[in-house]
């Protein structure tokens, strides 16, 4: 049977503010363990948590740039859970109430632009860590990281696909770079991402019973997990059996997702409304001061750049993902006035040698000046855009631009008429048979002596006039 | 209202704790008059009253996003039963 996967996607974001959401301890990664908390955050007895209005304006600021409806009066609540990185017993959390609610994130699928729902963003405290050690009969806990400020962004059940779940994690992700309210660094743990997941045969309305699948920490693994936990659940119902609801991990190494095999006991969370914090109440005019403080988004700046560069949305759409990329193509674009040609060259040669290197934009040796210089010069018929290629990884690789770098390979693009005919003249002269062939009417041969001239002249001559005087020669 | 044995071991299984028969038994007995106690709230008309979730009327308390240095670690982990390299020390936490 044919199946459509059904995936709504859980997004924990770590805020990048200075100190915890409830105390004033440091929120700092990679200290030595224990040495930043206080009497708040590992849960002491006759403690007030006082809530960082940061916090609060970071997530607002994400509502807002999400397109989600911000609550007027919202309010903290604990979800009761024991666990060794949870000092007091209970998570602050938000639950009814949360502090956004009702938007959506644009996604490209096939081209075409696809709102993803966003269901709600509250705010909660994030748990310590625990280390597992090979000391057996012992784990050890790590409270530096309990009380980080993180919003938990849930998605509607839109996505319909593993790739639709990357694309949108990417979008996400780069919004929330857009606005500066998080680093979204997965790799450090900023950005994690629980993933729900069922499938249902094509045209159905209901939906399926879905598993969960926990704490996926890269986009490759997330794209990974989902495309096995979609096998996995269409294998069980292809057999005639029915899938259970549960929480499952995923296993990188091997590519599968295996059962927690937890009780669902455990999820007995008991919500019920934070006594030791007061309401947040949250003004039209603190939301219009906070609307101002964005600045262009990646939706926003991808239409404009279809609209006004004339791109592709795919190209438009891969060149807004980050504010840095943007920047350099819009300063590149503009330098050498053909903003075409500039993102062919970003999307092909530039991002694939940033790529080999694990690179960022920022890192990049060649400078939109630089790019642009280069562009310039195979307009103007001074390099081919075959040689382009080679100048542009010189470029690259030592830092200089591209005028030095094609004086001192002498890559000058040949276009003087009587150099180009010597050459022809000479490649007609070493291939009598060939030449005869081609005036017999084996029109093919015409492709060879193409090839044969500019390999004489090392690449160089202008491909052009070698065509044209080609032409004329070989017929004489 | 009438409290199940079920329902007392699974509130006590939540909070960890440990009960004897004797005191399941006791339990249910406290814990149902309480409930019967709270119910009568229930004949109250309480159409187009709020629900109060917090007796203050006050809003907005918040701080300013400054960091502060907070305790040392042997201060943190001074009542800690037991601790290693600088970490609370856990019975292995398996999953």
């Amino acid at each position: 049977m044919k199946y459509e996967a059904v995936i709504g996607l859980e997004v924990h974001a770590q805020l990048q503010t200075n100190s915890k959401i409830f105390c004033g301890c440091e929120t700092a990664f990679g200290e030595e363990a224990n040495t930043r908390t206080c009497p708040v955050c590992i849960g002491m007895p006759g403690v007030l948590p006082v809530l960082n209005r940061k916090a609060v304006e970071y997530i607002i600021k994400t509502g807002l740039a999400t397109h989600c409806a911000i609550t007027p009066y919202s309010r903290f609540a604990r979800k009761n859970y024991f666990y060794p990185d949870l000092p007091k017993g209970y998570q602050i959390s938000q639950y009814e109430l949360p502090l956004c609610e009702k938007g959506y994130v644009e996604i490209l699928v096939d081209g075409k632009v696809k709102r993803i729902g966003i269901t709600r963003i509250h705010l909660e405290e994030d748990a310590g860590k625990n280390l597992h050690t090979s000391e057996s009969g012992a784990s050890l806990v790590d409270l530096n990281r309990a009380g980080t400020p993180l919003m938990e962004i849930v998605s509607e059940p839109d996505i319909r696909s593993a790739d639709e779940a990357a694309e949108y994690l990417k979008k996400l992700r780069s919004i929330l770079r857009y606005i500066e309210v998080s680093d979204a660094d997965m790799e450090k743990g900023n950005f994690r991402c629980d993933c729900n997941v069922s499938i249902r045969p094509v045209g159905a309305k209901e939906y399926g019973t879905r598993a969960e699948v926990k704490n996926v920490n890269s986009f490759k693994f997330v794209q990974k997990a989902l495309e096995y936990e979609i096998k996995r659940q269409a294998q069980i119902l292809d057999e005639g059996g029915r899938v259970v609801q549960e929480t499952r991990l995923f296993d990188s190494g091997k590519g599968v997702t295996f059962s927690m095999r937890s009780k669902e006991e455990a999820h007995d969370y008991r919500y019920f409304p934070e006594p030791d914090l007061v309401p947040i109440v949250t003004s039209q005019e603190t939301v219009d001061a906070i609307r101002k403080t964005i600045t262009e988004l990646p939706e926003a700046k991808r239409e404009r750049f279809v609209k006004e560069y004339g791109l592709p949305e795919y190209d438009a759409d891969m060149l807004t993902q980050s504010r840095a990329l943007a920047a350099y193509y819009e300063e590149a674009a503009k330098l050498s006035g053909q903003p075409k040609v500039i993102s062919n060259w970003m999307m092909g040669e530039l991002m694939r040698l940033l790529n080999a290197e694990g690179k960022e934009i920022e890192d990049c040796p060649v400078k939109p000046d630089r790019l642009a210089g280069m562009v310039k010069m195979i307009s103007d018929g001074t390099i081919s855009t075959k040689i382009a290629k080679t100048v542009f990884e010189e470029m690259y690789g030592s830092g200089k631009d591209a005028e030095t770098v094609v004086k001192e390979k002498g890559l000058v693009q040949v276009s003087d008429s009587g150099e180009i005919e010597t050459i022809i003249a000479d490649v007609i002269k070493a291939n009598p048979a060939q030449h005869a062939d081609y005036k017999g009417g084996k029109d093919k041969l015409f492709g060879f002596f193409v090839g044969q001239v500019m390999k004489a002249s090392k690449g160089k001559a202008n491909p052009d006039l070698v065509n044209q005087l080609l032409k004329k020669k070989l017929s004489e | 209202m009438k409290i199940s044995k079920q329902e007392v071991e699974h509130v006590a299984k939540l909070a960890r704790l440990e009960l004897a028969e004797g005191e399941k038994d006791k339990l249910i007995d406290q814990l149902s008059n309480i409930l019967t106690y709270v119910e009568t709230l229930n004949g109250l008309d309480t159409k187009g009253v709020e629900p109060t979730s917090h007796v203050l009327d006050i809003k907005n308390v918040v701080r300013d996003d400054v960091s502060a240095p907070g305790l040392p670690q042997e201060q943190a982990l001074a009542n800690a039963p037991e601790k290693a390299a600088g970490h609370y020390k856990v019975p292995k936490i398996i999953e």
